[in-house]
């Protein structure tokens, strides 16, 4: 292994303030798993400042070779000195596929890198596979997630955003053996970009969400959110809401699901007088489990339910509310 | 041209996303099912461009690629306020992926040759991909903050933005730059009836591949400079769902009853 080996499969490790994004650990998982069946590496490549330790994690989830970029230059995300290094790294080594989180700074990154490097980039993956000729597949939503695409990328490195809480991460093995491989970031121009630090940090991370509560605009006012605030804490879950409860005024953005708000994939979701539009369903549909409660039997959320109940939510809550608080008391 | 910023705003044609249909069988979509307007998040980028034109001053320049039909939504630009309009349409922009549409317009605004700001919505509601914005950044060779949700403020050459990346961050950029921003960034405004009159008048200029041929490569543009293909579209899949409807004055038992089954109550 002290060869360069060419053409592996390389994964992003996004950190934050020292804090490796669960997403890289994911796409190292998946990474494995396509390094093996083309039996090539599977490398990773770390930026950031203090890092250093977590280079070695990143081998502990399933990494051979990790590429560790630990300055004082790149302490903050500024996404066009990410970028020179990135290309940089991936003009020299040349992976075969290139793997970020679809997560906003993935976002934000990997186009750069793609069109700095005139190769194809697909966003916001949900599966990643080897088809029968060898060929690798990028697969994702598209049209507000009403259709599923199939893509396939002639350029190298094939790269691709994939989204959070789709892909499997390895156990922790922390007896996995690879190599640090540590570099120098190139010198850095000035980009222009100044960070002045965080302004707010979200109330709720809904993508993180085991458990989802969710109101439409079957809820009558602002203050009927607390039932559904009290059904959530219930369960261990938070609240999230369809869009026009938000413009409303009613709860922060930071809790709307859908395709302007946020993709979330709960073990367990429950839609509270949300009739499903698109863009909604587009934050939700690959929830684990659904539950629609909305009086009317024709709403579109009904058919991506795994289970429902056609009723006035302000009798089935309540209801669902006093069930779960007996069933507390006589633990 | 009077002063304050030079700014481009790149707007897409999308079809209605509520009313498209999708012919499952075929595994097609229907784009003629649905009347077409201009991607909704653009709307937000062309409003923060008049209100930078209302409050420093500048000239607003809408740039879109697509069929000709997309000149609707430069005239509606044009009557929100946009003050030039150009259309990219030929048959060799046709079949772009990301990297190819967004070189395309990175070669138009190298045509347009002067430009302080660049503004696009974060993404489309048909494409989702949100790569565009960036792609044309580094065309271009400068900096671009994505998902702003609000311009602190501005003067001529930087800008002190909010960055929503989950968490909120205060980023200042240097201008020329490029943003992508997000929904809540403003509420755009409609266009009065005397414009919409007037923008019916307008003259939108119409830029060919060969209209490019000076400021780029051809064999980057289109089909031939796209290095992804859809090969397959197929339709999610809601088959695994049991679609359990549980009826009757025991239905919230009934319900309790599966969730607890299903392990979500202790």
């Amino acid at each position: 292994m002290n060869q360069p080996v060419k053409n592996g499969v390389m994964v992003y490790a996004e950190q934050e303030e020292g804090i490796v994004h669960p997403v890289s650990f994911e796409l190292l998982g998946k990474g494995r798993e396509l390094a093996d069946r083309l039996n090539i590496e599977l490398w990773s490549v770390l930026l950031g400042y203090r890092v250093r330790d977590k280079a070695e994690t990143l081998i502990h989830y399933g990494a051979d070779r990790v590429f560790l970029y630990d300055d004082q230059m790149l302490e903050e995300f500024d996404v066009v000195k990410y970028k020179h290094v990135l290309v940089e790294l991936v003009r020299e080594v040349a992976p075969q596929l290139f793997l970020i989180g679809a997560t906003p700074l993935g976002r934000s990154l990997a186009p750069r890198i793609a069109a700095a490097l005139n190769t194809g980039l697909t966003a916001d993956c949900i599966d990643i596979q080897i088809d029968d000729r060898g060929e690798i597949v990028q697969i994702r939503p598209a049209f507000t997630g009403n259709i599923i695409a199939h893509i396939k990328t002639r350029s190298r490195p094939i790269m691709a955003t994939v989204r959070y809480r789709v892909m499997k991460p390895l156990p922790r093995d922390n007896s996995r053996r690879g190599k640090i491989v540590e570099r120098s970031p190139p010198k850095l121009p000035d980009t222009g970009l100044k960070f002045l630090g965080e302004v707010s940090t979200r109330s709720v991370n809904l993508a993180e969400a085991d458990i989802i509560v969710s109101g439409g605009r079957g809820l009558k006012k602002k203050e009927d959110l607390n039932m559904l605030k009290e059904l959530a804490s219930l369960l261990g879950g938070v609240v999230g809401v369809s869009r026009p409860l938000v413009d409303d005024g009613w709860i922060s953005k930071d809790h709307q699901v859908g395709f302007s708000g946020n993709t979330v994939k709960p073990k367990l979701y429950i839609a509270c007088g949300v009739s499903g539009s698109p863009q909604h369903m587009a934050g939700m549909r690959d929830s684990e489990v659904i539950v629609a409660i909305n009086i009317d039997r024709s709403a579109p959320i009904f058919r991506i339910a795994d289970y429902g109940i056609v009723g006035d939510l302000y009798e089935v809550v309540p209801k669902l509310i006093e069930a779960l608080k007996r069933l507390k008391e006589n633990e | 041209m009077n002063s304050g910023l030079r700014i481009i705003v790149l707007i897409k044609q999308v079809p209605d996303i509520g009313k498209v249909k999708f012919n499952v069988e075929e595994g097609r979509i229907d784009r003629s099912s649905a009347s077409l307007e201009t991607n909704p998040f653009d709307l937000n980028a062309l409003e923060t461009a008049i209100q930078f034109k209302e409050h420093i001053g500048g000239y607003v320049t809408v740039v879109s690629m697509g069929p000709p039909q997309a000149e609707s939504s430069l005239r509606d630009a044009l009557a929100r306020g946009a003050d030039r309009a150009i259309l990219l349409t030929d048959k060799f922009f046709a079949g772009a992926d990301t990297l190819a549409t967004s070189y395309t317009l990175a070669t138009a605004i190298r045509k347009i040759g002067f430009f302080d700001l660049i503004i696009c919505g974060e993404k489309t509601v048909d494409g989702d991909t949100g790569q565009v914005g960036p792609e044309v950044a580094e065309h271009l060779n400068i900096p671009h903050v994505a998902y702003v949700c609000e311009i602190r403020s501005a003067t001529l050459d930087r800008l002190l933005v909010v960055s929503d990346m989950g968490d909120k961050y205060l980023i200042e950029v240097k201008l020329p730059a490029l943003i992508t921003v997000t929904k809540d960034i403003n509420t755009p405004r409609l266009p009065t009836l005397r414009n919409v009159l007037k923008a019916k008048k307008a003259n939108i200029e119409v830029w060919s591949a060969d209209d490019l041929a000076d400021y780029g490569e051809l064999c980057r543009f289109g089909l031939q400079g796209s290095m992804t293909t859809v090969f397959k579209i197929v339709f999610p899949s809601e088959e695994g769902r049991r679609g359990l409807i549980f009826h009757g004055e025991d239905a919230v038992e009934k319900l309790v009853e599966v969730l607890r089954e299903r392990g979500f109550i202790a």
